[in-house]
């Protein structure tokens, strides 16, 4: 773990190859907050529903800030203004104010789904949403604004858009026909509905036309087809006439209007075309006249669509469905999967062996075959296993940026030092772990590290300095956030917590009292930020980790720093390991608390009363531990004894373990013995090696505790 | 008081299923919806410091399983390990566990006017693993109840007794 480097804060880095996992967590998100909006009882609102709302939003703001997503992270801090009073029972929750949050969370959906197309087209403005959240926060209840608001935002962004596309509808577009646009086109009213599947075969039948999919119908009689393809609008519907009426067929570009266009579209079909339809049906083919052709457009929509009461549904309707480069499987498949190639390696490792014994003359192709296997089955495990490994450095690399952006906002000087950033975690892991340690290091960037003149006054270097590093511990992944800023105020948190009402003695043991800070709407800071400071970060960091079943250690001291380990059971990580011969078993040591090894006479063991042996390796002593006592390895009277010494280390302490042989490095991957078993001592899990037998890794954290106790 | 719980079950279900394996000349019966599997004896991995019956731990398709061997538990005076050994690989409620017997005989059916609750008896497993009494022809079956027997503290397969 030698191998950290400094990043500065101000290095450059190319963030959006995690662009993809934010809009997918953000999305969640959204989903989320929506569900449990849609479900909440007003009357009697749920704490902790309100609660997770909250950190809905919180999060979505916090990873918004981060990739620089300005709008979006402005909304969502409103959002979060007005979450945080209903959570403090400082407001009670009304309907509108559900109105509103539901039209945000589709502003928001609305917004990232601009960024994440390349942020193309002029981006809708949310002054008018924010205006209702701040109204609402601010105690007065909404005159006239909710349902309408999402449709008067949406309409600010709409003129260039409509324009453009009235243009498109009528003449023959001249923009380049290699780009598919994805269409949303809508036909009827039609007597009969399914001569639209008319449509749809004809459509399927010309090649390289596109893609049509069934789409869901707004209104009765009317079908909804969801098109791709670089056709122009004009062809699309000289073929569709094939089949039904010019005037029946309604084009709308969802791939650059989207939402605004819809809710724009039946706002001003019922401001500016109030006669009835069906009037200029003809003249579509004969004199192009934008606003006509357009108008019938307006009036299928708006006539058989009463929705604007509504505007939500008209938009969650025209949402095309996201694509997505990334699926997410559930990591019991993934398990699965790695399972079941373990056990093909092993098959084929017996097959192989099996035809040593063949005649290569005789039955060359089955051997080729077996070749073939061979590495097939290479390949296939090693895709297999990347799938759930990730360095840590992917998670590590999103903070420099988060950093230098926050130093500046806050006119702060901090750099930055990651360290055992080629320590791999599992995905699962790593995707969990990424949210409480953003928490964490946005927290010390913060709250830690001083301003540069108070650091000069303290006699500190300008630079405040923020340390993340990863390691193999005991069994344990431990991944610690240090700062050297001004730590915790041991007085402050205890007044605070005071002032929150929990009966605290005066003699609580620093390490109770740094816990504290872990509990829901804490916070010690003077002043709430878009940063940090409203006391959410911590408590999610500790439920995030406890639900990995870890935990989250804190030391400080005040005026020099303090430290955040977060220590997580590395269930399926992938370790580098040390196999070592004792007898005819075969044991693992991790990699990582290896120093050194060596061949040893027994004469260069010492005992201390009979008991105790000790070996003195480059003038210090330590103590030995002789495997197969320990173990209780069986061992004919014809063995020779072990000669063999690997000194290992961890937590700072060193112990000699004497095995018989050092059979390789190679990685395993960690299983768990807990699952079908119990803990063993000594054991912190187990592996299964290329012949498919287990063999049991070795907790050196607890050799090295053991043989200092004894 | 159980004996009834299990003829209630027996009576809504009429006759139940049951493998039958043998350990030396005695034959027990366990429900054949805890077996997932049965495999031929494979040394395991052995685990220092466990009870003389837990023979160690193996991987069953990438799940470490650890072994009991029912015959060691049993007091068996006879265990050996040869190409007839056989373990049941039980699926229980909380883990997946190996048990090693001398041989598996046969699936039989069994109403419940053929079981008859076992009398108080001390032996080395508590009689409270044994649900009852199962004759088929002249033979005595001895019902267990695997699961409970299992989860049994001096099993030492939970960490209760670390």
């Amino acid at each position: 773990m030698a191998e950290g480097h400094a990043t500065p804060g101000g290095a450059d880095f190319d963030l959006t190859q995690f662009y993809e996992i934010f809009f997918e967590e953000a999305g969640e998100n959204l989903d989320e907050m929506e569900r449990i909006l849609l479900c909440l009882d007003l009357a009697s609102a749920d704490d902790e529903d309100l609660n997770a709302i909250f950190r809905c939003a919180h999060s979505i703001k916090g990873g918004a800030a981060t990739f620089g997503f300005s709008d979006v992270a402005e909304l969502t801090h409103h959002m979060e203004s007005l979450l945080d009073k209903l959570r403090r029972h400082e407001l009670a929750p009304v309907p509108s104010m559900v109105d509103v949050l539901l039209q945000s969370s589709d502003m928001s959906r609305t917004l990232l789904a601009r960024h994440q197309s390349g942020a193309q087209g002029e981006a809708p403005s949310t002054a008018a949403l924010v205006q209702g959240i701040s109204e609402l926060a601010a105690g007065t209840e909404l005159s006239q604004v909710s349902p309408r608001l999402a449709v008067a935002s949406s309409v600010a962004a709409l003129p260039p858009v409509l324009s453009q596309q009235k243009h498109e509808s009528t003449v023959p577009a001249p923009k380049d026909t290699d780009s598919a646009r994805q269409l949303k086109v809508v036909i009827g009213p039609l007597e009969r509905p399914e001569a639209a599947d008319a449509i749809k075969e004809l459509f399927r039948d010309i090649p390289g036309l596109g893609d049509i999919k069934d789409a869901l119908s707004e209104a009765q009689g009317t079908r909804c087809f969801s098109v791709i393809t670089s056709s122009t609008d004009a062809d699309l519907i000289d073929l569709f006439a094939f089949h039904v009426a010019k005037e029946q067929i309604t084009i709308f570009d969802v791939s650059v209007a989207r939402t605004a266009e819809v809710s724009a579209v039946l706002e001003e079909g019922y401001g500016f075309f109030p006669e009835a339809p069906g009037a200029p049906a003809t003249v579509l083919s004969a004199a192009p006249h934008p606003s006509a052709q357009q108008s019938t457009a307006l009036h299928q929509t708006a006539s058989h669509q009463p929705l604007l009461s509504k505007p939500t549904v008209a938009v969650v309707a025209a949402t095309p469905p996201a694509e997505s480069t990334t699926i997410r499987v559930a990591v019991s498949k993934v398990d699965q999967l790695i399972n079941l190639v373990g056990e093909l390696v092993i098959t084929q490792a017996m097959l192989a062996q099996n035809s040593h014994d063949l005649d290569p003359a005789k039955s060359q192709q089955l051997l080729a075959g077996l070749a073939d296997l061979d590495r097939n089955t290479r390949d296939l495990q090693e895709s297999v296993m990347s799938i759930r490994m990730i360095p840590m450095s992917i998670v590590f690399s999103r903070f420099p940026r988060m950093l230098r952006d926050l130093a500046a906002k806050l006119g702060k000087k901090v750099e930055l030092i990651t360290m055992g950033e080629t320590t791999e975690l599992d995905k699962g892991l790593v995707e969990k772990i990424t949210d409480p340690l953003t928490h964490l290091v946005r927290n010390s960037g913060d709250h830690g590290i001083e301003m540069p003149a108070e650091r000069l006054a303290k006699g500190k270097p300008e630079h405040g300095t923020i340390t993340l590093a990863a390691s193999h511990q005991g069994g344990s992944i431990v991944i610690e956030v240090r700062d050297d800023g001004r730590g915790l105020s041991r007085e402050k948190i205890l007044r605070k917590a005071r002032e929150r009402g929990m009966e605290l003695p005066d003699n609580l043991p620093d390490s109770d009292v740094w816990q504290l800070i872990f509990a829901p709407g804490f916070s010690t800071a003077d002043v709430v930020t878009d940063v940090s400071g409203r006391g959410v970060g911590l408590d999610v960091v500790k439920r995030n980790i406890a639900s990995l079943n870890g935990t989250v250690e804190v030391d400080s001291s005040e005026g020099y720093g303090m430290r955040v380990a977060v220590r997580l059971p590395l269930t399926l990580a992938i370790m580098d390991g040390m196999s070592v011969g004792i007898g005819d078993e075969v044991y693992i040591l991790p990699l990582s608390s290896v120093i050194e090894s060596f061949q040893v006479n027994q004469k260069e063991v010492s005992t201390v009363a009979q008991g105790a042996q000790l070996i003195k390796v480059r003038d210090e002593y330590m103590p030995v531990i002789s495997m197969e006592k320990t173990f209780q390895v069986p061992r004919g009277p014809e063995a020779a004894s072990s000669d063999i010494m690997v000194v290992i280390e961890s937590d700072g302490g060193r112990v000699a373990l004497l095995v018989d042989e050092l059979l390789g490095q190679q990685q395993v991957v960690v299983k768990n013995l807990e699952s079908n078993y119990r803990k063993i001592p000594n054991i912190s899990g187990a592996t299964i090696l290329g012949d498919g037998k287990v063999a049991l890794i070795l907790d050196a954290g607890s050799l090295v505790r053991r043989a200092n106790r004894s | 008081m159980k004996n009834n719980l299990v003829k209630e079950v027996l009576i809504t279900s009429k006759a139940r299923e049951y493998l039958t394996f043998k350990l030396e000349q005695e034959e027990y019966g366990i429900d054949i919806l805890k077996v997932q599997e049965i495999r031929g004896y494979e040394s395991p991995t052995r685990i220092a410091h466990a009870p003389q019956f837990i023979k160690g731990v193996i991987n069953l398709r990438g799940t470490i399983v650890p072994i009991v061997d029912l015959r060691i538990r049993f007091n068996c005076s006879k265990v050996d390990y040869n190409e007839f050994t056989v373990v049941v690989i039980l699926n229980l409620k909380a883990r997946i566990v190996g048990a090693v017997v001398d041989s598996v005989s046969d699936v039989i059916e069994l109403s419940e006017e053929k079981i008859q609750d076992a009398p108080d008896i001390e032996s080395a497993i508590g009689v409270d693993c044994i649900t009852g009494l199962g004759s088929v022809d002249a033979r005595m079956l001895i019902l267990l109840d695997i699961e409970k027997m299992m989860s049994d503290n001096q099993m030492g397969l939970t960490s209760a007794d670390c």
